[in-house]
């Protein structure tokens, strides 16, 4: 019986671990206000639990091995497939996990910035953008793809309003993001409508067949830059980066760690499946563009983002500025185009999944313990002052993170950057490499600013008792912190994972 | 150029609203102004899709019982695919005048100058 | 094998891990760090006798990703700074013991955690297997010496520590990351092999570029650009800036050097590539020790003095001819136990006399006769006068230049030795010749006079048993 059902769940895990929170969501929605949490902890363990016997069975599988999955029975290219590949894999696997996370930590999170009785419609809210971002992984189809695009999007906007019980600007934060997600969105949506036109399909591997056939039109290219538009407004590469600061910063703390972790993550999935999948087919142009545009647009990103970041007074708003930065890191892998620079990308949407969770939850659990004492503005720096020494536990954990964020030896940030910068080298851009190495450099000004405040505070300002700690907080992230020592020093499966995503992704294209 | 603009009149009357649409959202200080402006924006894209799914000559897609020489149809996907943009674009607006709504509450304004000028007050506090 | 490297680097890690335990007991706290400091200094001893028999210990931890190894293999070279580390903490640690106490400093049990901490990154890199591991522990290094730098947490403290931070991980970040980098892609292998792995794999156009890379990527070995965060870094109490700044943390730098020209380059290979850094180490030795001449306060003019006799290795190294490379490994002992007794000293002058300026000194020599004997004993040392273990890394070093033919580099270093006389022996000097200005109270604490002579002593019978060091420079340049 139980095996019958393991099977079941196996067989139809592409499309369970979509539908699992997307009933679910529905079901919180409806449910008393105290159920919505373990709704959504149910819900993305399972996509989480899915997820990860889906990555065991295609670690066991030859890297180009494709499950394809037919909603509804209709085959494709007719009708809607769900695709898991290696890279799909990957993907869906670092969402659902942190997912899962950040689920857990929300219930603490929530508790000051968000009225009790809403919890079951935010946690409807939090379910959907959790399926729409595992959906926009898994789907093989161009225009389904845009359903969950907005799914995602609608849903995080939602989320990000619900800051407004704590300070009234996060309405305008999420009417701004509602209005370029939506034209991102649009974007996108025109960009399949002329590969529609050209090819009469909507089914990505079919796309990648049929447009290098009629690769001389114009409207192809056309296609391809309104595509290419869209998600890089949802992925924030630099320069339709400019929405993320403010939502992050005024969304309440539950959902910065949701958004950071997993959101852009899976826009920048969609970036690449974009280049190599759709329009990998065509020799001359994704080549051109990933090389031409990509990488001074990641560059762009990593400087500018690291530079704002150093000058930003709201450790909030500043993490969200870094996350600019080591998007332009994940870009610049992808932009490389090499086997091993888009396996740089990967390692990197694991690792910085893993240490933007870990910090977001921290501050949250940080600035959760002041709150009350030092409204308005509770993630101002000098906020923080002596909380090194008042929450151990939470704070230490936040530093090991923070750590990993610039690329100390043994964490895994460091495997990030080894890998990228010699990716980068090999592809024979030594002078990019100094760039990148320049912008972690001068990320360390920006952490160790926190590290200062929160340790080294003069010693008038570190007098206070211990604050209490919350073990809903401390513990995904201490198990954050974990992973990030020991994917730093054991970092074979992050590496491996990541070359078979790679490689996946070149065999496509 | 004269026949392109006739064979391809559709195109050009997508191209028009969509600018128009794009330049609302851009300009228009008014948030509702601003749903407004998206809507045409997003309307022209269902245009566009719609006019894709047209073949001259083609009719409704309807399965008609026992007829004897083919038949030749208007694509149907391009309007099924449309009805769910469709839905997507309310979401999208309903959403979008939900949060107007709330903003008109907490700012006593939906012209944006006023919300700046009040974020500008709140941050100038929060400073002190 | 294997156990007595986890053994040397365990119990760094495992004091540093105690020791906020026994906070509430102070006496048990620093006794750890003594026992530590013996357990590893045994380790040590082990592996060195092991590699003088000719073997290689190893201890492969486990491969971090495809082709990259957590693997700890000791050189003979890394057999020396071991040794020189582990056993210098010994007597470190009863200093600190004792000056800490006496200074009456905030935050010791922080202080000693971080003091071992710092100790396991020295050994780390010490006994690294390959250029990676050594990267790591580099890093580590770093950071664990932070809160050492800042102990004060003033802001004078604070700016150094930035200073300290910014320039090491800065150089580490820019420079020597994609050094490392290079030469994997390069030879597609990191571990030191004896004799080098880059000879014919890099295009020897290149080559220059490259060391360039490492050596100034190599903050720690101070090399003159990039020297300052050392004097910053004297803001440290002097326990810090005895075993760091004078023993782990700068030979940390200069051993990393001496690793890369013998085990990376080859020496063989490097020779000629690295005339110009022969010329920059040299300027760095003559330039630091004349601003050293015009410090007043004592512990900036030691650091300075640190920072030109740095070069002196990196001049070895950048030499590459057989006698350098041994006169540069030997060196790195000998001014380690030299430089650190004068340290000592500073800081017993310091808490006993309140005198942190050499001006202050007058006098003093009558009232505190052990601390200035041991000074001059240091100073000797480093000037490199028979009876002192100094001498033989001086003589080797000039014959190391006399060997490539360049007598300018023997010229150098004679008027370096006249410069170390002149801004070395002037405390002494001062200490015995001049009248004392006050009569101030003096008092002396054993646990901190103890280990400065038993550093002068030994650093005075280097001279004429050099040890199990003279075996292991012999293996240094053997292949």
């Amino acid at each position: 019986m139980i095996s019958f059902a393991s099977e079941y769940a196996l067989e139809h895990a592409p499309a369970l671990i979509i539908v699992v929170p997307l009933l679910l969501a529905v079901v919180a929605a409806l449910c008393p206000a105290r159920m919505g949490y373990m709704l959504a902890l149910v819900a993305s363990a399972i996509s989480a639990l899915l997820a990860c016997l889906q990555m065991q069975v295609m670690a066991g599988l030859p890297t180009d091995y494709r499950v394809s999955y037919h909603l509804g029975g209709w085959t494709p290219p007719w009708g809607i497939e769900f695709a898991v590949d290696s890279t799909a894999a990957l993907v869906v696997l670092v969402i659902a996990v942190m997912g899962f996370i950040a689920t857990i930590s929300s219930k603490q999170l929530f508790l000051r910035e968000v009225d009790g009785s809403n919890y079951n419609r935010v946690y409807g809210a939090w379910l959907l953008a959790f399926a729409g971002l595992l959906g926009l992984v898994m789907t093989a189809d161009a225009f389904n793809l845009f359903v969950f695009f907005e799914i995602s999007s609608l849903a995080s906007v939602t989320l990000v309003a619900m800051g407004s019980g704590v300070d009234k600007r996060a309405l305008v934060a999420a009417f701004n993001y509602l209005l370029i997600g939506a034209i991102g969105a649009i974007f996108y949506v025109i960009g399949a409508g002329f590969c529609y036109a050209m090819t009469g399909t909507l089914n990505m591997l079919d796309l990648g067949v049929r447009l290098p056939q009629v690769a001389s039109q114009v409207p192809v290219y056309i296609g391809f830059g309104f595509m290419v538009t869209g998600v890089m407004v949802k992925a924030a590469v630099f320069p339709m980066h400019f929405w993320l600061a403010p939502s992050y910063g005024y969304a309440p703390m539950a959902v910065t760690v949701l958004l950071a972790s997993v959101a852009t993550k899976a826009a920048l999935y969609v970036l690449i499946r974009i280049f190599m999948t759709i329009f990998g087919g065509i020799d001359v142009l994704p080549q051109l563009i990933l090389q031409w545009a990509l990488i001074p647009l990641a560059l762009m990103a990593m400087l500018l983002g690291t530079i704002l970041a150093i000058y930003e007074r709201d450790v909030k708003v500043m993490l969200a500025q870094s996350s600019v930065a080591q998007i332009g890191y994940i870009v610049l892998g992808f932009g490389v185009g090499t086997l091993a620079g888009l396996q740089a990308g990967f390692i990197h949407i694991v690792n910085h999944a893993m240490i933007k969770g870990g910090m977001f939850i921290g501050l949250g659990g940080l600035v959760l313990a002041m709150a009350g004492q030092t409204r308005p503005s509770p993630t101002r720096i000098d906020r923080l002052a002596g909380l090194g020494w008042r929450m151990p536990i939470t704070a230490s954990a936040f530093l090991i993170c923070g750590l990993s964020l610039i690329g100390v030896p043994l964490t895994a940030g460091f495997i990030s950057k080894f890998y990228l910068v010699s990716a980068v080298i090999s592809a024979g851009y030594w002078q990019i490499a100094a760039l990148v190495l320049l912008s972690s450099a001068l990320s360390v000004i920006y952490l160790w600013r926190l590290v200062e405040v929160m340790w080294f505070a003069p010693p008038e300002k570190n007098k206070g008792a211990r604050l209490p700690e919350s073990p809903l907080i401390y513990l995904p992230l201490w198990a954050l912190a974990l992973a990030n020592l020991w994917f730093g020093i054991d970092a074979g499966l992050v590496v491996d994972l990541s070359y078979r995503a790679a490689a996946a992704l070149m065999g496509a294209g | 150029m004269l026949d392109v603009l006739i064979t391809h009149w559709n195109y050009f009357i997508v191209v028009f609203l969509m600018m128009i649409g794009l330049f609302i959202v851009i300009s228009s200080m008014n948030l509702v102004k601003k749903l407004v402006g998206l809507n045409l924006f997003q309307t022209s894209v269902f245009l566009f899709y719609i006019s894709l799914g047209k073949i001259s000559g083609g009719t409704a897609p309807i399965i008609v019982a026992k007829a004897d020489a083919p038949i030749l149809y208007s694509n149907p996907l391009p309007h099924v695919l449309i009805l769910t943009a469709i839905v997507v674009g309310v979401a999208t607006t309903a959403l979008g005048l939900a949060l107007v709504l709330r903003i008109k509450a907490s700012f006593d304004s939906i012209e944006e100058d006023a919300i700046l000028s009040e974020k500008r007050n709140i941050r100038r506090r929060s400073l002190l | 094998m294997t156990l007595a490297i986890i053994l040397g680097l365990g119990t760094p890690l495992a004091v540093a891990l105690l020791t906020p335990c026994l906070r509430a007991y102070p006496i048990l706290r620093d006794a750890l760090g003594v026992l530590g400091g013996l357990v590893s200094f045994g380790a040590a001893l082990h592996i060195a006798c092991a590699v003088i028999d000719g073997a290689t210990p190893e201890w492969l931890v486990l491969s971090i990703a495809g082709g990259l190894d957590l693997r700890f293999a000791i050189t003979p070279l890394g057999a020396i700074f071991g040794l020189v580390a582990s056993g210098l903490w010994v007597v470190a640690a009863v200093y600190s013991a004792g000056y800490m106490r006496a200074a009456n400093e905030s935050h010791q049990t922080r202080f000693a955690a971080f003091y071992a901490l710092a100790i396991h990154a020295a050994l780390g890199i010490a006994w690294s297997g390959n250029l990676l591991v050594l990267f790591i522990f580099y890093e580590i290094l770093t950071f664990s010496t932070y809160p050492l730098v800042i102990h004060k947490q003033s802001r004078e403290a604070m700016r150094a520590g930035r200073l300290y931070l910014g320039l090491l991980v800065g150089t580490s970040l820019l420079l020597l990351l994609p050094a490392v980098v290079w030469v994997w892609l390069v030879a597609g292998t990191l571990d030191f092999t004896p004799g080098g792995i880059l000879a014919g794999r890099i295009d020897p156009a290149l080559t220059p570029w490259l060391l360039a890379l490492f050596a100034f990527g190599i903050g720690k070995a101070a090399l003159m650009p990039l020297h300052r965060w050392l004097p910053a870094a004297m803001v440290a109490p002097t326990p810090v800036s005895a075993l760091l700044h004078a023993v782990a943390v700068v030979k940390a730098g200069v051993f990393t050097m001496l690793m890369v020209v013998v085990y990376i380059f080859g020496y063989d290979f490097l020779a000629g590539a690295a005339d110009w850094l022969i010329w920059l180490a040299c300027f760095t030795i003559l330039a630091a020790s004349i601003i050293a001449i015009q410090q007043d306060d004592l512990k900036a003019r030691l650091a300075y003095s640190t920072v030109s006799q740095l070069s002196y290795i990196v001049l070895g190294a950048a030499l590459a001819s057989e006698l350098a490379v041994k006169g540069a490994a030997l060196h790195i002992v000998m001014h380690a136990t030299a430089k650190i007794t004068l340290f000592f000293c500073a800081g017993a002058l310091y808490v006993s006399a309140k005198a942190q300026k050499v001006s202050e000194l007058d006098g003093l020599g009558y009232r505190m006769p052990l601390v200035f004997g041991a000074f001059f004993l240091g100073a000797l040392s480093i000037i490199g006068v028979p009876p002192m273990g100094g001498s033989w890394s001086k003589f080797l070093l000039m014959s190391g230049g006399a060997e490539r033919g360049m007598m300018l580099v023997l010229v150098v270093l004679g008027v370096s030795s006249l410069l170390n006389v002149w801004y070395l022996l002037e405390p002494v000097w001062r200490g015995f010749f001049f009248a004392p200005k006050d009569d101030k109270e003096i008092t002396q604490y054993p646990l901190v006079v103890a280990p400065l002579v038993v550093t002068a002593l030994l650093s005075l019978g280097l001279f004429f048993t050099p040890w199990i060091f003279a075996d292991l420079v012999e293996l240094v340049v053997m292949r």
